[in-house]
């Protein structure tokens, strides 16, 4: 069942086009990697996957609902109901306890809950941090707590713009991890990376090169073994 | 009842953030609170010395003297019954002095002067700017009067001197002493029965610039007695703690409920209080606009300096599905917050200024408004909340997008 799919989806910045004529189709419960270098179009085409950018000309369908000539305030509502995002910052905020932070996406979608929280974090190996605020945290720990808001309201899709980006081997494999086993969950995953193992052990894996989609590689034959050599790496 | 779990579910996590984000950056909250302390304080003392100025300034006016004069109407006298009904009817509250005077004439030395007889306790309240020389005479040694400084000066008297007073007792006829009589048989008709004399004593000498140093102070009982009457005053001077029209409105009491008294205000000096108490008040109130000015500012740079400073923390929230609305609200309710920490800092600190201000100026201590505390209170989070809106509106201009971009 399709997730996501992007028609024609362009995005023009003045004299630039940072997204040029995509397409793109994403089934529910795929675990998709974009990557390209810089300027290429990632971070435009995660924000408007995201609800946070609308394309210019093009139309993205998300759970069978067009977004791309949703107003602000819809597309408010559709973020808040249908994706989870995960930053490269982590972006906690800084004077909210771990759980408090978790708390904060329930507040903005629904009712707060600190037991359900709690049971968030310890999905994420950090019931026993729930009570630190972010600069008592270490940068993994940091990324679980983004990790465990971004997944608290049951998004249909989770969003990643360089969730690795900023930790160390060992926290970027605790991180891959959690992915895996949200996937086994079913859970869609879309992560923009420039770490090509992070990359690799997605399903599939665009490359994006000047807005444009010049490669659409199905992993899925190497997925499995993929994860496990970032396991043990 | 879900529902209402819901809705105290949501609070309670609004009260978390909002007080989170106070107690937690209070080291960079501190001169906002503080800006709003300064200005509740200011505020709140000021306005206490404004309600409490007339009260006070009232009474340093009364040093200048009476400034309501009791006369009768017609020929009749004021009886004591008359002015216990008066002290009665203006309220003992609001008498800093009344002194009945009855005048005489009397002779020393076969010259005629006048014996002001008064209560003399009650003279000294309403009359702090004579200057005496000696005591003041009281109702207890009598025979000790006090004396104006012209009398004393022709009379050439000093303190401790004695003088004799002579003349004729209440409703006697007096007789002129005769050319045909010799001095001895003249001495004798004055010491007969319709006459009085009585030997008095300087215990202060007057100087007042006015009238008052031509007279003789003495106990208004101890003159009653001399001249063998009972009590008739010609005058009664009062020093009433009123402004103008408080002193119009007891006149027009006085008038309706005791008709045998004319008041009349001494306009000159109510008129005086009156001016100087609206420019004074007037000069609160400016330096209280001011204040308030200064602190909107002061707050609204503060939220300005906020916003900016939390432009990746807003654009977050706005991420995760907030809208703009609750947001703002987010930062109005720190700005509540804020102001009610900060008001609430500066009653009691504004009660201390006032303290001080009014025992240094006006050498008294003031009573502390208890209603003084939730307006204070609410108006600088009047205050906060107005000078926050335009910085929390900013909040519309953050795009999530924009702000949160990797690096």
């Amino acid at each position: 069942m399709k997730i996501l799919e992007l028609k024609n989806v362009s995005k023009i910045y003045g004299n630039l086009k940072a997204l040029a004529d995509i397409n793109l189709s994403v089934n529910a419960g795929d675990w998709l990697s974009i990557m390209g270098p810089s300027g290429s179009g990632k971070t435009t085409m995660i924000n408007i996957i995201g609800c946070m950018d609308t394309p210019s000309t093009g139309s993205v369908i998300l759970d069978g609902t067009d977004i791309s000539r949703e107003n602000s305030v819809n597309l408010t509502r559709i973020r808040r109901d249908k994706i989870g995002l995960i930053f490269q910052q982590f972006h906690l905020i800084s004077y909210l306890t771990a759980v408090e932070n978790v708390m904060v996406a329930q507040y903005y979608h629904s009712m707060p809950d600190e037991e359900e929280a709690m049971e968030a974090l310890a999905k994420v190996g950090l019931a026993d941090r729930a009570r630190h605020l972010p600069a008592q945290l270490s940068g993994g720990e940091q990324q679980r707590v983004c990790i465990a808001r971004a997944l608290i309201n049951s998004p249909q899709i989770l969003l990643g713009d360089e969730p690795t980006g900023n930790l160390d081997e060992e926290n970027e494999s605790i991180v891959v991890d959690i992915f895996r086993r949200l996937h086994d969950e079913g859970v869609t995953i879309i992560i923009v990376t420039h770490d090509p193992e992070v990359g690799d052990v997605a399903q599939r894996k665009i490359i994006l090169e000047h807005g444009r989609v010049v490669d659409d590689i199905d992993q899925s034959a190497t997925f499995g073994e993929a994860l496990k050599l970032k396991g043990k790496s | 009842m879900e529902n209402r779990k819901r809705k105290g579910s949501r609070k309670k996590m609004y009260m978390r953030m909002v007080a989170g984000s106070l107690i937690r950056r209070a080291s960079r909250l501190i001169i906002a609170v503080l800006a709003i302390a300064i200005g509740a304080t200011i505020l709140s003392g000021l306005v206490t010395i404004y309600y409490d100025i007339p009260e006070q300034l009232g009474r340093e006016f009364r040093s200048y003297g009476a400034n309501l004069i009791v006369l009768p109407r017609g020929e009749a006298k004021i009886t004591r019954e008359t002015l216990g009904k008066l002290r009665n009817l203006i309220g003992t509250d609001k008498i800093v002095g009344m002194a009945p005077y009855r005048y005489q004439t009397v002779k020393i030395n076969e010259q005629p002067y006048i014996i002001a007889g008064t209560d003399l306790s009650q003279a000294e309240k309403n009359s702090p700017f004579w200057y005496v020389e000696g005591e003041w005479g009281n109702s207890q040694e009598t025979s000790r009067v006090m004396v104006g400084s012209e009398i004393a000066r022709t009379l050439g008297l000093k303190i401790g001197d004695s003088f004799t007073v002579q003349g004729v007792r209440y409703g006697e006829k007096a007789e002129a002493s005769r050319q045909d009589l010799s001095a001895e048989e003249n001495l004798k008709r004055d010491l007969a029965r319709q006459n009085f004399h009585k030997k008095l004593t300087v215990r202060g000498i007057v100087s007042t610039g006015g009238a008052e140093e031509g007279f003789i102070f003495a106990d208004i009982d101890m003159l009653d007695e001399l001249i063998s009457d009972t009590f008739r005053a010609d005058v009664i001077e009062c020093s009433i703690v009123a402004d103008a029209a408080g002193l119009s409105e007891l006149s027009a009491k006085i008038e309706r409920e005791i008709p045998e008294l004319q008041p009349r205000a001494v306009r000159r000096l109510t008129q005086s209080q009156d001016i100087v108490l609206g420019k004074l008040q007037a000069l609160v109130l400016l330096v209280t606009v001011v204040v308030l000015i200064i602190t909107m500012i002061s707050v609204y740079t503060t939220m300005t300096a906020m916003v900016a400073e939390r432009r990746r923390e807003i654009a977050l929230k706005k991420a995760l599905g907030a809208e703009n609305k609750l947001v703002m609200g987010e930062l109005l309710g720190e700005g509540v917050l804020l102001g009610l920490t900060g008001g609430a800092l500066g009653v009691f600190l504004g009660f201390e200024f006032a303290l001080r201000v009014s025992l240094n100026v006006f050498g008294r201590g003031i009573n502390f408004q208890i209603a003084l505390i939730p307006i204070t209170i609410a108006v600088f989070i009047i205050i906060t909340v107005t000078a926050s809106i335009i910085p929390v509106r900013r909040v519309m201009d953050i795009h999530p997008a924009i702000v949160l971009k990797g690096e």
